[in-house]
């Protein structure tokens, strides 16, 4: 809402001297959001002038301009530009006449751009200033011609204030209106808000206009409503007044045109300027008909099915029965409460003028405006509550102005439906307020408070009783009128005070694990990323399958881009994403990771609440179980990516290119510090390199896979070939581990170390050959590692050399030389039997 | 066996001098060695000189025994003080030549980076774990019920519409992309007991573009205290608190008047602090309020036994105040100078 201060100034004193920021101040005070401030953004000297004459003279360009004596201060006077009375202006329109009175920006003035004017040589003159349109002023779109005073009614002294005269020294502030607002959304609203915030007296507009009387041959109107929503009638109060021989074709006054600009309002036709401006002033929507176009009476009903109806901006639209008409003998004429229709509208050739004052339904008009894409001004107000006392007033105010300044005469009744049902009294308990806010209020401090926001406050037996005011629907409880006490005696005098929790468990084993997690992997050089989720349909199908079999995925309605409508099944995709974003940027070497939710809904099952409980109680054990049945499974998942150099080259050392070890190392560190077991086994994942893929286990369970990426989608997403990934399901993992480890006694006594080299067959998992040496030991087997795998000389074809560092200890004594070679061969033996591994001498 | 010399104090001072003169101009171990071979090793003068002692007449045997005897002393004690200082030196000599230039190091160091974000909300977290407050979570996809409806967003009022909402296909699903972590206050109430004290972190998502000041994806922390007797001004004490936990002592806060479906009387929190970029002033950082008595009902909770307050702010805005981040692109890219720019802390 933007309101112009000279109309804010109308029914609230300002503060002396007060700046827009001064007002935008004291009215964030008490509640409203300070949002800008908008003025004509021009300064002078800008004055009213006289053209003496003028000489057309043609151009080589085919234009022709005019080549004026503007008289621009009183003769023998000096200019306000401090030059001649009589300046020589070049004016490239001719819509003007000798005698008129314009508007002249002299040398020194800067209109709206900003543009400065100055003496400049055009067309062989020097052009000392510039006769100006309306539009150069910033006060419309009417660039045909220069503005002519006399079309705005307007006859001032040559040499005065152009700016004052035409309400252009006039500033407006903007506010956001909170939705609970909605009175707010006008003049009155806001000048109420300022009086709370300063003390100033406020007037009420509508308290200066007059009440419909209904009249026995008023404009016969019948609201015919068959399906209220929600209990609510459609429109529980209507009013209308007529106004006869109106002139339609004379002007706005110009600080109409101001102030309605400066609301943000376009200047249309003096009618149409006055409905807008008695809505901008009163909050209240209204409608003029062309009294001429009616046929019969008006009945509001609900529309019919299938039932079309051409609003106002020219658009047919089909109804749906919910929705709300404004109907005569011919059918639809307005859409009610959102816009009116083109047959019946206001227009350069009427006369006589029906004007409308409704209260329509809020849940009504909400859902018409959204339904058909109407966020009209006056279903801005309405869906958020009108003051139901106004519609008569505002009606009156529009009479008055069409009489004032349109020239008609207004029948001296009207109609008026009034059912609007009476606000019903809200208690307040004793110590209510001061209880919720914490502050200790005086019973005089909660009275005057309410009585201020213009509540009707009575005294009871242990409260108040308090009705509130008809344009604040939203104060329907205790906790509202508390509020209302809080803010206008200030927030500021809350105390400061720290409440005392009940002693907590401090955070969850998964949220500590989860948090060790990514401080493990970011300590051994990886960077965390917090990619969007959004991804394609192919993304989710490459990436979140394991074998390329169909997956469900979650679908955005309203997806931003509409090439990733879909929730990530993987957090993969956007891991691609991050590293195509450095590289583009010239950084190779990367080590990413990400901890996020994936959305896993299962294939050929259908997720949602197909009813909501309604009303503010809690819903029963079986309604809230069927809410979480119905939204898709959403695992918390750790991803890694590494692409480009591990070990960068530097002096003494080689670069170490990423690979599969890679990220298998990442997925030990997330396991240690998950404190998991990880097993590794030679796995397949169509989106990773068929030779190089680890299924990860836990406890016997796939929790994920890590390996390099499949080329072929390298390629296609222009990475390097080489691209490091694991994707693991921590949520799995931190399931599946031990909350507390079961620690074994550490043996002192003196080890034996051996080492064993096996012959095995090529393909045999060097994991497979170590779990089976590590059964056939047995307990004095303390330590196993892998160090060497040969193949070449030596060795046959088709087969590998194993070699194994093995250590032996005993906790109850040394161990000797043989006891170890016999737990060693016992390790070969097993290895013998599941591998066919043979000792290599 | 070494031949006998005959023995004469110039005998053995001459062999003396000459095995003090050799072992003083031995310039390394290897010298000092055979130093040690000729002036001491069986064919030196000195063991001939020894050797020739058995011949010498008894009477003589003392005096000759002592003179030689100490001539041998004093050049073993010779060649021991010039072992050692050789070995010094050597030492020395090793360690000056295993010099390295500390700044030209291979390395296998890696800087990574948690993302400052989740640093923040880690941070902020443990403030409140602090106050014994505990930690709740919840799903990203959620029922508009715990979204919207039990926070006492009207289906058909324009607050709901102010959200800027992701639906899931299709809109009868009823389920969105949750607007605030809020719906995990609900959940708190459902499953806790009162008291409850509890922080709320996570994703949310808007339909806002992506620019400067805008991201559709961003993190919330949002704080829901449920207890007997809460009042607004514990809401304001528990913000304070908060603030100075996370800026330091001269921050501070103020409560505006404002408007939240879920919260009756609700109010804008403002931030101050001197060293904003620009100047001391006040920033808006949040809303909250007194929990509203529809969303206790909505969790089971007698609004007339218990009142609660809740609080919601987001981590990108409490990172660029704080950090001075200009752009919130930065926040969402990925770019890795972004996040290694802090490091492991915030």
């Amino acid at each position: 809402m933007r309101v112009p201060l000279s109309w804010l100034a109308e029914y609230v004193e300002l503060v002396p001297g007060s700046t827009p920021e001064d007002v935008h101040a004291a009215l964030v005070k008490v509640g409203l959001e300070e949002e800008d401030v908008h003025t004509f953004d021009l300064s002078g000297p800008i004055v009213v002038g006289e053209v003496l004459e003028f000489v057309e003279e043609p151009q080589s360009n085919g234009k022709t301009i005019r080549w004026c004596q503007v008289r621009v201060a009183p003769e023998g006077e000096t200019a306000a530009d401090g030059g001649e009375a009589v300046h020589g202006i070049v004016c490239g329109a001719r819509n003007f006449f000798v005698g008129d009175k314009v508007v002249v920006t002299l040398p020194g003035a800067v209109l709206p751009g900003p543009f400065p004017i100055a003496a400049r040589k055009t067309y062989g003159h020097v052009s000392d200033g510039m006769i100006a349109s309306a539009r150069e002023l910033g006060l419309g779109d009417d660039h045909e011609g220069i503005l002519r005073l006399s079309t705005l009614g307007i006859d001032a002294p040559v040499g005065s204030d152009a700016i004052a005269l035409l309400g252009l020294n006039d500033a407006a502030v903007e506010i956001n209106v909170t939705p609970d607002r909605g009175y707010a959304f006008s003049i009155r609203g806001v000048a109420r808000e300022y009086a709370h915030a300063t003390g100033a007296r406020f007037r009420d507009p509508v308290e200066q206009s007059s009440p419909v009387d209904a009249a026995v041959d008023a404009f016969p109107v019948e609201i015919r409503d068959e399906a209220p929503i929600r209990g609510r009638v459609g429109s529980a109060v209507f009013a209308t007044r007529i106004v006869r021989g109106v002139d339609p074709s004379r002007p706005t006054p110009a600080w109409m045109v101001a102030r309605l600009k400066l609301a943000g309002i376009r200047s249309l036709s003096l009618l149409v300027d006055i409905t807008n401006y008695v809505m901008l002033e009163f909050g209240q929507p209204i409608h003029g008909y062309d009294l001429d176009t009616l046929r019969g009476g008006i009945v509001v009903r609900r529309a019919k099915p299938g039932e079309k109806f051409t609003t106002l901006d020219g658009k047919e639209r089909t109804l749906h029965v919910e929705d709300l008409v404004v109907t005569d003998d011919r059918g639809p004429i307005g859409l009610g409460g959102v816009m009116g229709g083109a047959e019946t509208e206001m227009s350069d050739a009427t006369r006589n003028v029906l004007i409308e004052a409704a209260n329509w339904d809020p849940v009504s008009i909400a859902r018409t405006a959204r339904r058909h894409k109407l966020p009209s001004e006056a279903a801005k107000r309405y869906e958020r509550g009108v003051d139901p006392e106004i519609a008569g007033p505002a009606v009156s105010r529009v009479a008055q102005l069409m009489v004032d300044l349109a020239g008609g005469t207004a029948d001296a009744g009207g109609s008026l439906i009034h059912e609007a049902p009476a606000r019903q009294a809200i208690l307040l308990p004793d110590g209510y307020v001061s209880g919720l806010i914490g502050v200790d209020y005086t019973d005089d401090e909660v009275h005057e408070a309410l009585a201020e926001v213009g509540g009707h406050v009575t005294r009871v037996d242990g409260g108040f009783e308090v009705v509130p005011p008809t344009w604040r629907p939203d104060l329907t409880g205790r906790a509202d009128l508390a509020e209302e006490v809080a803010r206008l005696v200030g927030y500021h005098r809350i105390p400061s005070e720290l409440p005392v929790a009940p002693p907590g468990r401090g955070l969850t084993r998964s949220q500590r694990i989860r948090r060790g997690v990514a401080d493990a992997l970011a300590a051994s050089g990886s960077t965390e990323v917090l990619a969007f989720p959004f991804v394609s349909e192919a993304e989710n199908a490459t990436y979140g399958s394991v074998d390329g079999s169909p997956v469900a995925s979650v679908r955005l309605a309203n997806a931003l881009d509409a090439s990733a409508p879909f929730l990530r099944r993987s957090l993969i995709p956007g891991l691609i994403g991050v590293a195509r974003r450095n590289l583009s940027r010239g950084l190779t070497d990367l080590d990413l990771f990400e901890l996020g939710l994936v959305f896993t809904p299962e294939a050929g099952r259908s997720y949602g609440a197909p009813e909501l409980p309604v009303g503010a109680r809690r819903p029963d054990a079986e309604t809230l179980a069927a809410l979480d049945a119905g939204i898709p499974p959403q695992p918390r998942h750790v991803g890694v990516l590494l692409t480009g150099d591990l070990v960068r080259k530097q002096p003494g050392r080689a670069a170490e290119p990423v690979g599969i070890a890679d990220a298998l190392d990442a997925v030990r560190r997330i396991a240690l510090a998950a404190g998991a077991e990880v097993e590794f086994v030679q796995g397949a994942h169509q989106a990773f390199h068929p030779g190089r893929t680890a299924e990860v286990r836990v406890g016997g369970t796939t929790v994920g896979y890590a390996g390099e990426l499949h080329p072929r989608l390298t390629e296609q997403a222009d990475l390097p070939r080489v691209v490091a990934v694991a994707e693991l399901d921590l949520d799995a993992i931190i399931a599946a581990t031990e909350p507390a480890v079961e620690a074994r006694p550490i043996g002192t006594l003196p080890a034996a170390t051996q080492d064993l080299s096996l012959l095995v067959a090529a393909d045999v998992p060097a994991a497979e050959v170590a779990a089976a040496v590590r059964d056939g030991a047995g307990e004095l087997l303390e330590h196993l590692e892998l160090v060497d795998d040969y193949r070449g000389q030596g060795v046959p074809a088709g087969s590998k050399s194993l070699t194994f560092a093995l250590r032996f200890r005993a906790a109850d004594r040394t161990l000797t030389a043989a006891e170890a070679s016999d737990a060693k061969l016992a390790g070969a033996a097993v290895a013998r039997e599941r591998t066919g591994a043979a000792i290599r001498e | 066996m070494s031949e006998p010399l005959e023995i004469s104090e110039h005998a053995v001072n001459a062999a003396v001098d000459a095995a003090l003169a050799a072992i003083a101009s031995a310039g390394d171990s290897a010298a000092l060695k055979t130093v040690r071979t000729e002036h001491t090793g069986e064919k030196s003068a000195l063991a001939r000189l020894n050797a020739s002692l058995r011949d010498v007449p008894n009477d003589q045997k003392a005096a000759l025994g002592k003179l030689v005897g100490s001539a041998r002393g004093r050049v073993t004690q010779a060649f021991q003080a010039r072992e050692a200082e050789i070995v010094e030196a050597e030492a020395e000599a090793q360690l000056a030549a295993e010099a390295v230039d500390v700044t030209a190091l291979p390395s296998r160091f890696t800087a990574g980076a948690r993302h400052p974000l989740a640093l923040l909300q880690d941070r902020v977290c443990d403030v409140f774990t602090g106050m014994g407050w505990e930690i709740a979570e919840g799903p990203e996809v959620e029922s508009e019920w715990f979204n919207f409806d039990a926070l006492n967003f009207d289906a058909d009022h324009p607050a709901r519409a102010m959200q800027d909402t992701f639906f899931v296909d299709p809109p009868e699903a009823h389920l969105v992309l949750r607007t605030h972590t809020s719906p995990v206050q609900v959940r708190s109430m459902l499953e806790r007991e009162v008291p409850i004290y509890v922080l709320a972190p996570g994703r949310v998502y808007r339909t806002d573009e992506f620019d400067a000041t805008h991201l559709p994806v961003f993190m919330q922390f949002e704080g829901l205290a449920v207890d007997k007797g809460l009042t607004m001004a514990h809401l304001k004490g528990t913000l304070d608190h908060f603030v100075k936990a996370i800026f330091g002592e001269e921050a501070k806060i103020r409560l505006r008047p404002s408007f939240f479906p879920f919260t009756e009387p609700s109010a804008e929190l403002d931030f101050w602090h001197p060293t904003f970029k620009g100047g001391a002033r006040w920033i808006e950082w949040g809303g909250c309020g007194m929990v509203h008595p529809n969303v206790l009902r909505s969790a089971g909770i007698d609004p007339e036994v218990y009142t609660g307050f809740a609080f919601g702010m987001g981590i990108e805005r409490g990172l660029m105040l704080r950090n001075d981040v200009q752009d919130m692109r930065d926040m969402a890219e990925g770019d890795i100078r972004f996040s290694q720019q802090f490091g492991m802390v915030v």
